[in-house]
């Protein structure tokens, strides 16, 4: 674990969000249009882009914003310990020494895992900056009793995790029911305490990118530090048009109270391209601070793999082969 | 930079497109001269000039500047070529038009970075917008040509049309009048603009690859001057031509009469309308669209955001922080947004209309960003605290520029959109579909898009209202351009017909009673806003029968009258609100209530004309079954739904064109006079008609009938007198949105050159005569086409 290159910056951690009252007008005026959404999402992969050494930092960059992520039935802890490592050690030395980016010491955002793994991956990472985030609150459907899912943030947050990923009840959102979601997500928030509270919307079962839209607002307005796309279990996970209605959120709430909320597209990235479409989107819609893991975090198991081999033909000039990267 | 230090910057670095194909193809067209008869050829002319990248200033190739003699042998080329191409077939033209799209996606390449060398424009436009577009015009029109003889089976191809582009979209332009002229059957001679000639010479090679037949495409590069040979040239049949409305009004004057069949694709000055219940960031993005798409060179750019009061200042504040992400620079580089302007003379034109902005005291923005210093570059420019009397909210500025304004209602954001010369396009963002909806056919605009700016497409036609233009590009519409009916060459000779100037002893014949007693006198007034009106000069001609009698008197019309007969019909905006059912009532009450007076037109015909008897029923029977065809109609020329590949529609609705001049002819006095206005009326025209000079007591005596048939007043608005004199006056007047003149050859050059002002639709008839009994030549599709214009409204949904 070595540490030459100084924090950027705009990677400290940013300011806990302290929420604001929910107001219906704002709430009711929201729109979105959806042609509009999807054209926007479907140019900005042609309208920027970045090549050679822009290429390589991008992507380390992406690997710094992963939320290096194992949510399977068959974890174990051999299986987490095995991503823990890949956490710490994300790239082979020897790749990031040919990309002159050995000193920067970089690991991925944080490791990704069920509550009764939070343990296992505390100590596996135990001297690293690196945080563990746990899911909670019934994941992934999020509804198991209030009292359950709030035990489970409880003993998550005993057992070291650093990040609460929750999941909201669906139902409010398809309701209507916007009261009841912001008591939830407030609830879950004041459960988590010092740690950070990470939202899952869960957009490939909300219907539209107005329900995305309003569903992304009450959340923020109920605490959550970041808002994240999806669980990964849902039929359709993280997509650029739902990345670029919960960005204008962000946005928003940004211009209104000068607090940054994080964002984390999860679920469905596994190419270095789907990561720097992401990354763009970012940075043309909200700016360069959300280019870091304090604002952005890409929830991914496969992706890192990719990017690896990415990197391996940027530095070498040959093709690279998966088998080449240590598994994770 | 090293990667670390990116790492920790998170900036662009250059993302450059590899011209080494285009370059290597430049080193071989270093001087490809024309393209004429098949092959590439030395200009006779043997002048040359340069064409340069805008982005660097760099010398590209030397273009030939075609002169008389080149322009004389390509119109002999296409000329030799047409009868062969017609005779093909819509089939084996198929064939070939499908070729060339399959050789544009081949060579697609290629063809992005050359046009981006040669215009300036971002890589990531010719790549994803350009060239895919040509592809699929090609494509669209390859199915046109296979299904021309039976989709329009009473039509044939033009000719030889001269086609004349401009330098925003030069390869685009080229297929939207290549494809639709050659499936149609026509051969073509086409001069690229003199700044962006390359691509038109690499379709050239196209067009060799895919095996047309020699003459079929004829491509001839020059300035204004050459363009101006292939206008003036006798041997071709139809012009198209897109570029400024300046240019277009002189193609106008300067064909006016020759019988050329035109259509203009001219400019604009495009209003983007944002409502307070729009997806107001959807909104912004759709403004990079309209108006920061293509440097702003665009014809149909939305270049003037209204937006609501209630979020003007949230829309002003967002339009701001988008502006200074736009990137300018390399246009070769994929990540640039804006590239570069065409050429150093668009440049001091966009320079030089921002100062007027400025001078005028309006409030101009801009990115804190430099621009890039050499080359011919400009940044994305917000003007705000303007109004509709400011130089830069009329004018067209044609480069990055947006000028912004606010409204309080629907109705003013209306007033305000349509407070221009211009009427190309239109972009309405609300997420309220009863609102947008209802928007949008109030628009004076050829083009509607609703949530949504720029969208193209083969299947739906693009073209504008008042100064923007006439006729089409794209659709079934676009294809009617490129056509002509089959009876036009079959028509006789017009000739006027003049009366004995008549005795002054008064003819009893038509009085018919009352021996004893003297006839009431009976003087025709003017028909004015639905009531009889004296002359405003004062005098009244003698109408004569054939025989020499008197048979009456008729107002003796001016200026004034019809300045009176316009304003009129320029109030009576109720007429086109009716639905089609209550205007097919009314058409329909008007040929019952003409019925039951059918025995005194036909007196009348028969008196004036000295037709027999039976002669003169036959046309008075006729005008009461036209006026049936024309209510039967008024609600049944329905629109289209195209199918754009869009989630959504393009509705393709025709609109009345607002207040239509008519000028009949001398013959069948009645049944032509009604050929014309019916038609017009039935698709919701306001007409001002003047009748046969000869014959006007036909016309003159429907305003009884006009008066019993509910009829609202200003919808139809009649003139006497001298008929090729008040035509000019009505041909001049800026109110009337188009004239159809049937009468003289030099009475049809009149009025196209007339018509510049406000470049008024004209159909003439450069002096044929016109069969008004036959089915074809005297009614039918064609008038109701003309009576209208096609707006095509795109509707992108999904929730």
């Amino acid at each position: 674990m070595s540490s030459g290159a100084a924090i950027h910056p705009l990677a400290r951690p940013e300011a806990r969000n302290p929420g604001m009252m929910l107001d219906r007008g704002v709430l009711d005026a929201l729109r979105v249009n959806l042609s509009a959404s999807e054209r926007r999402a479907a140019t900005l992969g042609a309208r920027r882009t970045v090549k050679k050494e822009w290429q390589a930092a991008w992507l380390l960059k992406a690997i710094a914003c992963m939320d290096l992520t194992t949510l399977s039935g068959d974890d174990t802890p051999g299986r987490v310990e095995r991503l823990c490592a890949k956490a710490l050690r994300p790239v082979r030395q020897e790749l990031l020494d040919a990309l002159g980016c050995g000193a920067l010491g970089l690991t991925v955002g944080a490791v990704c895992v069920y509550p009764t793994l939070v343990a296992t991956a505390v100590k596996a990472l135990k001297g690293s900056r690196i945080p563990v985030a746990s899911v909670a609150t019934g994941f992934p459907a999020g509804l198991t009793p209030m009292a359950a899912r709030l035990t489970e943030i409880k003993v998550a947050v005993a057992d070291g995790a650093a990040e609460i990923d929750i999941v909201i009840t669906r139902a409010h959102v398809l309701t209507g029911d916007w009261d009841a979601l912001y008591d939830e997500v407030k609830t879950f928030r004041a459960a988590c305490g010092p740690v950070h509270m990470k939202a899952i919307l869960a957009t490939g079962e909300l219907a539209t990118l107005r329900n995305v839209a309003k569903a992304s607002w009450v959340a923020i307005c109920a605490g959550a530090d970041f808002i994240k796309t999806s669980t990964g279990k849902e039929p359709v996970n993280a997509t650029l048009p739902v990345a670029l209605t919960m960005a204008r959120m962000i946005r928003a709430y940004h211009q209104a109270t000068g607090i940054r909320i994080g964002f984390k597209p999860a679920g469905g990235i596994s190419t270095a391209k789907d990561a720097l479409g992401y990354l763009l989107l970012m940075n043309e819609e909200l700016g360069r601070a959300w280019l870091e893991p304090s604002l952005l975090r890409l929830g991914a198991s496969t992706l890192l793999t990719d990017i690896e081999r990415q990197l391996e033909h940027l530095a070498s000039g040959r093709y690279s082969a998966a088998h080449r990267h240590p598994m994770g | 930079m090293t990667i670390a230090e990116i790492y920790a910057r998170m900036d662009y670095g250059p993302a450059p497109e590899d011209a080494a194909d285009a370059r290597a193809w430049l080193a071989q067209h270093q001087q490809a001269g024309l393209f004429i008869g098949g092959k590439f050829v030395t200009p006779r002319s043997k002048a040359w000039f340069d064409t340069i990248n805008p982005a660097t200033s760099k010398n590209l190739a030397r273009i030939a500047q075609a002169g008389a003699s080149d322009i004389d042998a390509a119109v002999a080329a296409a000329r030799k070529a047409q009868p062969g191409w017609a005779k093909a077939g819509g089939h084996a033209r198929a064939r070939y038009l499908y070729a060339l799209a399959r050789l544009v996606q081949k060579h697609s390449r290629l063809l992005a970075v050359l046009e981006t060398l040669d215009n300036g424009k971002p890589i990531r436009e010719t790549r994803d917008i350009d060239i895919p577009l040509v592809a699929r015009h090609f494509y669209h029109h390859a199915g046109w040509a296979q299904l021309l003889e039976s989709e329009f089976p009473a039509y044939e191809p033009v000719g030889v049309a001269g086609q004349i582009i401009p330098w925003n979209f030069p390869l685009l332009m080229l297929a939207w009048k290549i494809a639709p002229a050659l499936a149609a059957g026509n051969t073509v001679v086409l001069k690229p603009a003199e700044f962006t000639s390359l691509s038109a010479l690499a379709f050239a090679e196209l067009v060799i690859e895919a095996g047309l037949p020699a003459g079929v495409v004829n491509i001839v590069t020059g300035d204004g001057r050459t363009g101006e040979l292939i206008v003036g040239h006798k041997g071709i049949d139809k012009l198209a031509f897109t570029g400024s409305t300046e240019v277009g009004r002189k193609i106008r004057a300067a064909t006016a009469g020759s019988g050329k069949k035109l259509t203009l694709e001219l400019g604009g000055k495009s209003p983007f309308l944002v409502f307070d219940d729009a997806d107001i960031d959807g909104a912004v993005e759709g403004l990079v669209d309209a108006i920061w798409f293509n440097q702003g060179q665009v014809c149909c750019a939305g270049s003037r955001l209204l937006v609501q009061e209630s979020v003007q200042d949230t829309v002003i504040a967002k339009v701001k922080a988008r502006m200074q992400k736009l990137r300018v620079g390399d246009p070769l580089d994929k990540a640039i947004d804006i590239g570069a302007i065409v050429a150093p003379v668009q440049l001091a034109r966009i320079e030089k209309l921002v100062a007027a902005g400025k001078a005028e005291g309006a409030t101009l923005w801009q990115p804190d960003w430099a621009r890039p210093k050499e080359g011919c570059f400009y940044p994305p420019t917000l003007f705000t605290g303007v109004s509709p009397s400011s130089t830069i909210v009329q004018e067209e500025i044609f480069g990055p520029v947006l000028v912004a304004m606010s409204f309080r209602t629907p109705a003013e954001a209306v007033a305000l959109a349509n407070n221009t010369r211009y009427g190309l396009a239109a972009s309405v963002w609300s997420e309220s579909l009863s609102l947008a909806l209802d928007i949008a056919p109030k628009l004076k605009a050829g083009v509607v898009w609703i949530n949504s700016t720029n969208m193209f497409d083969a299947a739906a036609g693009f073209g504008g209202y008042r100064e923007s233009g006439f006729g089409r590009e794209g659709g079934r519409e676009g294809l009617y351009e490129y056509l002509r009916p089959a009876w036009e060459r079959r028509a006789k000779p017009y000739s006027a017909i003049t009366p004995p100037s008549a005795r002054k002893t008064r003819s009893h014949r038509t009085q018919g009673e009352g021996e004893s007693l003297p006839p009431i006198d009976r003087t025709a007034k003017m028909y004015i806003g639905g009531k009889q009106t004296r002359p405003d000069g004062g005098h009244s001609r003698r109408v004569s029968a054939a025989d020499g009698t008197l048979l009456g008197a008729v107002g003796e019309g001016n200026r004034k009258d019809i300045r009176d007969a316009v304003e009129a019909a320029s109030k009576a905006e109720a007429w086109s609100k009716l639905s089609g059912h209550a205007r097919a009532q009314i058409l329909y009450f008007i040929a019952e209530n003409l019925s039951a007076r059918a025995a005194e037109f036909t007196q009348r015909i028969a008196a004036m004309t000295g037709a027999t008897k039976a002669q003169a029923r036959r046309e008075v029977e006729a005008s009461i079954r036209r006026l049936f065809t024309y209510a039967a109609w008024a609600d049944k020329y329905d629109g289209a739904a195209h199918a754009v590949p869009i989630r959504g529609q393009a509705l393709a609705m025709p609109e009345p064109l607002g207040v239509v001049g008519v000028v009949a002819p001398d013959e069948a006095p009645l049944l032509a006079f009604v050929s014309m206005a019916a038609p017009l009326l039935a698709m919701g025209n306001r007409v001002v008609a003047i009748p046969s000079e000869s014959y006007p007591l036909a016309a003159t005596d429907l305003y009884q009938v006009l008066d019993t048939s509910d009829l609202p007043g200003g919808a139809l608005n009649i003139v006497t007198g001298a008929r090729d004199v008040l035509a000019k006056t009505l041909a001049e007047h800026d109110g009337v949105d188009a004239l159809w003149y049937v009468g003289s050859a030099p009475g049809s050059a009149s009025v196209e050159r007339a018509s510049i002002g406000n470049l008024k639709q004209c159909w003439v008839n450069y002096g044929k005569q016109r069969d008004w009994y036959d089915a074809e030549a005297g009614e039918g599709r064609d008038y109701l086409r003309r009576a209208t214009q096609v707006k095509n409204i795109w509707i992108p949904y999904g929730e």
